[in-house]
């Protein structure tokens, strides 16, 4: 059910692996554009070493309670702790940056 | 013709319903909240809101079968179920039988950053899928207006709640919908601009140190309700709201009679005591005995079987028991038999009306016959005159309506007028009865005066008030030469007056005996006389004989004697026989 990409560039260690979770409810164009601003930024900022989940609500309901989900899209930063969200189509790069906590070093 | 045409409307569609269950509130809402629509309940902090929609549910849930979704974005669920335990609602069990679910949605600002557009979508979807999980037929969100601190763009909020608000109707459930008090606006986020059907709004106010709950339907579209503020109280049973404000004047009028307990008392009412269903109103001033007369109407109610509620804000219940053993009554058989049950309480404990749901509910449960306050003056301590005249006459309707006959004492401040109650409720009253201490002769006495007593003749004298310990009794007063006097100057006057009547008698009887000698001595002077002259006649009677006897014998004598003398001549006055002639 859960659509796992995985960013198979290169094996990344535990310690600076990111595990980020986007919820959406369908291939909703803001969904989209959501995935393609997030992949972008991950791309540009953690090269290899993230881990992308797109966890779609209409399939798995359930979900949205465990991880708290009020507004869609929601990013869930998993790891490293603590756990982020941001809300939004992601399209204000700014902020994403600020809200992963990714230090424009990396 | 036109407007004839306007005016003819298709029979208007009875707007259906969702019964909540709640004490009182689908009376005032006429049914319940309106059925497939969301609700708005606002208020204050504290004012009872989230018990009010969790009430909505448990109570759907258990009493009219249908599953609840519980959305909680302050409580967290271990919070809620602990609270809601001491309410007596078990939601553990619910919500493992599935007939409640709830759902804690928690947001914190501090973890969320925006970046971008977003809907709510992910609070739609959980909210649809608690509900298809359970099949709930009623949702309670409370208090969404949390999402107004945790997200920042209201524009966007505004929209998704709508549309969230149009999904609740979509999906045809009940909903519960509550938020928090704003300063001008009903709440903080103007909430009601989104729900129209209904909205309640729920005040909590704090006066002269107490505080009262209030309920109000400021709307319920398509749907007449009351709109009053309602009182309500939130104790071990939840909520229990009265509807009383809205009663009317229409009850029933009983013309069965009720013994008083005190058979003068009784007398004076036209010989038969008060009315079934009527109130009854007992002033006076301290120690006249008002509880006493209670105590006696009490007894003689439970002699016949009746059920009793004593509401007393002034003794403890053992006191009354201990106080009314002195006159004679034992109130404690009633209590053991179950037909008399005390509530005593301060009046300040809490706040008039909540007093008045308290009374109502104790009274909804026990179906008294009777219902004794005392005293209904304490209860100003709790509120301002008005207020209590109000709560009183809601009170006495109320309990009218049920045939309840009512019983209240009323203490009167000393020195005040005496029939000038403190509470200014004798014209709401039917009977009313003046306790008077009456100062003579340094003494106080009790007097009883009938003030008034509607539909029936009643006596317009004052009586005394004796307590002994063979119960209350009522004794004429002495009245007369302008006084009026009891107790033992009473008591002195009629001796003296039992006195005179007596001197008088004896009076009477001397002047007949006086008489009577009179008459036997005239009688026997009238013998004596009648003695005298038989006497005297007896006598003259001799004499006379006697002398015509001796003219007899002269005048033979004489004729002897001339013939003696051969005389010739005729003796003047002899014939020639020589009689007289």
């Amino acid at each position: 059910m859960t659509n796992t990409e995985n960013n198979e560039i290169e094996p990344v260690t535990d310690e600076n692996k990111w595990t980020l979770r986007l919820y959406v409810a369908g291939q909703t164009p803001r969904a989209i554009t959501a995935y393609v601003n997030l992949k972008k930024i991950c791309e540009e900022h953690l090269q290899g070493s993230y881990q992308i989940e797109v966890i779609d609500l209409l399939v798995n309901p359930t979900l949205a309670k465990d991880d708290q989900i009020l507004a869609l899209p929601t990013l869930v930063r998993k790891l490293p702790e603590p756990i982020k969200k941001i809300i939004g189509d992601l399209s204000n790069t700014e902020r994403v940056l600020v809200g992963l906590d990714i230090r424009p070093i990396l | 013709m036109i407007k004839a045409h306007k005016i003819t409307q298709p029979a208007a569609v009875s707007l259906s319903k969702t019964p909540t269950g709640i004490k009182g509130l689908d009376e005032i809402t006429g049914g319940g909240l309106p059925q497939g629509r969301p609700t708005l309940v606002c208020g204050g902090t504290g004012c009872g809101k989230t018990l009010l929609a969790m009430e909505f549910l448990v109570r759907g849930a258990t009493q009219f079968d249908e599953p609840g979704v519980f959305m909680s974005f302050e409580e967290k669920f271990g919070e809620l179920s602990k609270n809601f335990k001491s309410l007596g609602f078990d939601l553990n069990e619910l919500v493992n039988q599935n007939r409640i679910a709830i759902d804690y949605v928690h947001i914190e600002p501090s973890e969320i950053e925006e970046a971008g557009e977003y809907d709510l979508e992910g609070l739609i979807i959980r909210l649809g899928y608690a509900i298809d999980a359970i099949g709930a037929k009623r949702v309670a969100l409370d208090t969404i207006e949390v999402l107004f601190s945790g997200l920042t763009n209201e524009n966007i909020l505004r929209s998704e709640l709508r549309r969230l608000f149009r999904f609740l109707k979509d999906k045809g459930v009940t909903a519960i919908i509550t938020g928090e008090q704003g300063e001008r606006t009903f709440t903080r986020f103007g909430l009601e601009e989104y729900v129209a059907d209904c909205v309640i709004f729920l005040n909590h106010t704090v006066d002269h140190q107490v505080a009262t709950r209030r309920l109000r339907i400021v709307k319920y579209r398509g749907s007449a309700h009351g709109t009053n503020e309602y009182p309500f109280l939130i104790d071990q049973q939840g909520f229990s709201i009265m509807p009383l404000s809205s009663l009317g004047l229409d009850h029933p009028a009983s013309t069965e009679r009720i013994s008083t307990g005190i058979a003068r008392l009784d007398a004076m009412l036209d010989g038969k005591g008060y009315y079934r269903g009527s109130s009854i109103l007992v002033t006076g001033t301290a120690g006249t005995g008002k509880s006493s007369l209670a105590a006696h109407f009490v007894d003689a109610a439970c002699r016949r079987g009746e059920r009793c509620l004593y509401f007393a804000f002034e003794e403890s219940q053992k006191q009354i028991i201990r106080n009314m053993r002195s006159i004679g009554i034992d109130l404690g058989q009633w209590i053991d038999q179950g037909l008399l049950q005390f509530q005593n309480s301060r009046t300040t404990i809490y706040g008039l009306e909540m007093h008045l749901v308290v009374m109502h509910r104790m009274i909804e449960d026990f179906k008294p016959d009777i219902v004794v306050v005392d005293p209904i003056s304490n209860l100003v301590a709790a509120a301002s005159k008005a207020e209590v005249k109000s709560m009183l006459s809601r009170m006495i309707d109320y309990l009218k309506i049920k045939q309840i006959t009512a019983f209240c004492t009323d203490l009167t401040a000393t020195g005040g007028t005496l029939d000038q109650n403190s509470t200014d409720i004798s014209s709401l009253m039917d009977t009313w009865l003046l306790l008077q201490v009456l100062e003579t002769s340094g003494e106080r006495n009790r007097g009883l005066y009938l003030l008034k007593s509607r539909g029936m003749p009643h006596s317009n004298q004052v009586r005394e008030f004796i307590l002994s310990d063979s119960g209350a009794q009522l004794r004429d007063v002495y009245i007369g030469s302008g006084l009026v006097l009891t107790g033992s100057s009473r008591v002195a006057q009629e001796a003296h007056d039992k006195a005179l009547a007596l001197e008088c008698q004896q009076e009477i009887e001397r002047k007949q005996r006086e008489i009577e000698r009179k008459k036997t001595l005239i009688e026997a002077q009238i013998i004596a006389l009648r003695t005298q002259f038989e006497l005297e006649k007896e006598d003259l009677d001799r004499l006379i004989s006697r002398e015509q006897l001796r003219v007899e014998t002269f005048a033979f004598d004489n004729l002897a004697m001339s013939n003696l003398r051969q005389a010739d001549e005729q003796i003047e006055g002899l014939t020639d026989q020589g009689v007289p002639l």
